[in-house]
């Protein structure tokens, strides 16, 4: 009885063990295809415009104080991405790789119209905003608004992002008991609030429809190759000045 | 053990020897590399300097804080992913192991330059002061790059 048992249990593991076997040949054979598509740093998939639900109308007001929507940037491809000109990391940082993803883009880069969408418009005033985006690219336009202007163009560029006040900033750690200046709550003032936000940069297409999005911290020479393939693949529209 | 019996040692000797020179503590065991600082526009909006530590000793070197002239309140923040969010969080005290090395740079860890008393302009030059937890200071001159830099070199 035993020793039946034990044999059947053998038999159960000897046939597990080929089908996994087999199961990781297929796996191994299948890899190759696997290890191109794991690499989205390379070349980023471009959507067919209209195949993806991004974006959408805005009205919202540019650095020189002037009301815009949308519809005033048709017929170029857009490059947006939203954040707060006292984000000390990482809004600088990405600024900084659209600057020189445009200007590795060459000549072509006229068709491309940088956008700059606070989402602190309390703070982001145009004249805020203008000394800001000045220092990144000369054709990079910020656009703040109302709340319920970035509210509604947030919510149709499904970006995330929230008020931290500087007392939730503070403890989201614990107090190392040192009197390290992590610490200093009292002396924080009161308007010093960050914004938790999502860091993508999108491309639209001139007709406003989504193409692409980057994440933090992709390489300038991948932007510029997205858009430069964009580019000829989608065509450039005439552009007329604004 | 022995080597840093006699480090020790020797501090002890040089603080005997010359008074005064206990705040000047040895810190031959850690030393910072390549700091720089990103240009603030204006001094409303907080800056962000970075730097590299990296600690030749064989005990963990720890900063506790940090403080500079040009802004009333420097701290050490980090920048995290959460998905497709890229939130800070208060770095508190950062540890430096014996022979590791701590970089900052962008979307990582930095320090943070609140209140700042005037623009940091791209080409100036500013101190800047790590405390650590044993008491004992570093102090490092920091070159002011462009808005956007992505390094020292910049």
């Amino acid at each position: 009885m035993n020793k039946r048992l034990a044999l059947r249990a053998l038999i159960i593991f000897a046939v597990g063990g080929i089908v996994m076997a087999a199961v990781l040949a297929g796996m191994y054979v299948t890899r190759p295809d696997n290890t191109a598509l794991q690499e989205p740093e390379s070349e980023t998939t471009l959507a067919a415009p209209g195949s993806v639900p991004i974006g959408g109308d805005f009205k919202l007001v540019d650095h020189t104080g002037q009301t815009v929507t949308e519809a005033d940037f048709r017929g170029r491809y857009l490059l947006i991405y939203f954040g707060f000109s006292y984000c000390p990391d990482v809004c600088p940082t990405t600024l900084n790789d659209i600057a020189l993803a445009l200007d590795q883009l060459g000549p072509e880069a006229e068709a491309v119209q940088p956008l700059f969408i606070s989402l602190d418009p309390a703070r982001d005033t145009p004249d805020v905003l203008a000394d800001y985006v000045q220092a990144f690219h000369p054709r990079l336009v910020g656009l703040t608004g109302t709340k319920a202007q970035i509210d509604k163009v947030a919510t149709a560029y499904k970006v995330f992002y929230e008020k931290v006040s500087p007392a939730e900033y503070y403890n989201q750690t614990p107090d190392t008991g040192d009197g390290a200046p992590a610490a200093e709550t009292a002396k924080t003032a009161k308007d010093d609030y960050m914004i938790r936000h999502q860091g993508n940069t999108y491309l639209m297409s001139p007709d406003g429809d989504y193409i692409a999005h980057f994440s933090y911290g992709t390489k300038p020479s991948v932007m510029a190759n997205a858009m430069r393939r964009a580019i000829a693949r989608f065509g450039t529209p005439v552009t007329e000045a604004r | 053990m022995t080597r840093s019996f006699s480090r020790l040692a020797h501090a002890a000797v040089l603080a005997a020897l010359v008074p005064g020179t206990l705040a000047a503590a040895d810190t031959t065991d850690i030393r910072i590399q390549e700091p720089w600082a990103r240009a603030s526009i204006g001094a409303e909006r907080p800056a962000a300097a970075y730097l590299t530590l990296v600690n030749d000793g064989e005990a963990t070197v720890t900063v506790s804080g940090v403080e500079t002239p040009v802004a009333d309140r420097a701290d050490l923040h980090r920048t995290v992913r959460k998905g497709e969010i890229m939130p800070m969080e208060p770095a508190g005290t950062v540890d430096v192991a014996p022979g590791e090395t701590v970089n900052m740079m962008p979307g990582r860890l930095h320090i943070m330059l609140m209140d700042l008393a005037s623009p940091l302009n791209k080409g100036e030059r500013f101190t800047l002061t790590l405390h650590l937890a044993d008491g004992r200071t570093l102090t490092t001159d920091v070159p002011v790059m462009g808005p956007g830099a992505r390094g020292p070199a910049q």
